[in-house]
């Protein structure tokens, strides 16, 4: 059995290191109520953008559609967004995005398509690393809270692969924030761009919509933005989800650390008592032998 | 005015403005427009410029970038990706 001292020094590490995981749970929790309503408030624009444009594709098709609408009438070669955060020690949180992403590519080439993967989130890169090194065609970091500029940029880059021809279809993965505890990983369609059919088209009570200049202009200034809000609410929702996914999961090592300051206390009392028994021992058959 | 138009501006990150109004005046990138209740269904690209929100008398001017401006039967819908409120 370890010393009563080797014991001590052990619970002041353990100790210290719940006073670490505590307060990154309290700066989690309050980051959390931040980003949730963030998230809350991105979501009106991303509602009504989809709405628009669910309107607009309804009026436009044939030749004069936009690719990132209708698609380039392939669908060989893909693009796989993986949007996760920057920094990890949130249980699972990045994990199991990316283990949707494995399962999206890996289907993917079951299917005998081509594969290319562009990161957003350090995380994401890291873990991809390793199994589709080759496939990774770019990375970004989220880098502190979500800018829409980093979104934007993202979004130039897609735009500027797919004009180039180099992918057919892109899909996105993140994670969508639920609720506290649950995050649901979270496979979409940027490209082409997936029309809302549940949306509830708006009732023009019998008028005619009037478009200036006209609808493909429009579309075609429209759908870039869409992929652009699409993405920075992705961040959104992933931000949110991760100081959520952060916030248990420091919960749960604080309350290990616990338990474990408990058990370890206990297991010291017994050595020391231990110790103190034998001493007694010692010097009482030390005087009997006298 | 009797009618009162249901005006929405909304950025990515967050709703700016939701409410009853007058009238609202947008710079729409064929030329400048206010939009009244009961206006006929619209929908343009917007110029960077100033949005004019008139309520009972009142004026509150928002400085939009990038945006669209929806007219449906249900009221106008402002999307932009850059709003705030001007300076006064």
């Amino acid at each position: 059995m370890a010393s009563v001292k080797e014991m001590r020094n052990r619970i002041g590490s353990v100790k210290a290191t719940q006073k670490i995981t505590k307060a990154m749970q309290m700066v989690a929790a309050a980051k959390l109520r931040r980003a949730q309503s963030a998230a809350q408030n991105s979501r009106p624009y991303a509602q009504r953008m989809a709405a628009v444009i669910a309107n607009l594709a309804a009026g436009v098709s044939g030749d004069g559609a936009p690719k990132l609408l209708v698609g380039t009438g392939s669908d060989q070669r893909h693009l796989v967004v993986i949007a996760t955060s920057d920094r990890g020690l949130a249980g699972g949180f990045n994990t199991i995005i990316v283990r949707a992403a494995r399962q999206k590519i890996d289907a993917l080439l079951a299917a005998g398509k081509d594969v290319k993967v562009l990161t957003v989130g350090r995380k994401a890169r890291d873990q991809l690393r390793r199994i589709h090194a080759s496939r990774i065609v770019g990375d970004f970091e989220v880098g502190g809270s979500p800018s829409l500029a980093v979104a934007a940029e993202v979004s130039t880059r897609i735009r500027e692969m797919f004009e180039a021809g180099e992918v057919d279809v892109v899909h996105m993965v993140f994670s969508q924030f639920k609720s506290v505890v649950t995050q649901i990983p979270t496979v979409t369609q940027l490209i082409p761009a997936e029309v809302a059919t549940g949306a509830p088209t708006i009732d023009l009570k019998g008028a005619s919509y009037e478009y200036e200049p006209d609808e493909e202009t429009i579309l075609a200034d429209l759908l870039p933005r869409n992929i652009t809000t699409q993405l920075f609410s992705a961040m959104l929702e992933n931000q949110a989800g991760f100081f959520a996914a952060q916030m248990t999961a420091m919960d749960n090592a604080t309350r290990n650390a616990g338990d474990m300051i408990a058990s370890l206390t206990l297991q010291m009392n017994r050595a020391r008592q231990a110790q103190i028994t034998k001493e007694l021992i010692e010097i009482i058959s030390g005087a009997e032998a006298l | 005015m009797a009618e009162k138009l249901h005006f929405s501006l909304v950025s990515p990150e967050r709703e700016l403005f939701s409410g009853l109004v007058d009238q609202v005046d947008a710079p729409g990138s064929e030329g400048g427009f206010g939009v009244l209740a009961g206006h006929a269904p619209f929908m343009t690209a917007l110029k960077e410029g100033p949005v004019s929100v008139h309520n009972d008398g009142s004026v509150t001017v928002y400085d939009v970038r990038g945006g669209f401006a929806d007219v449906t039967p249900d009221g106008l819908t402002i999307l932009a990706e850059h709003a705030a409120e001007a300076a006064k």
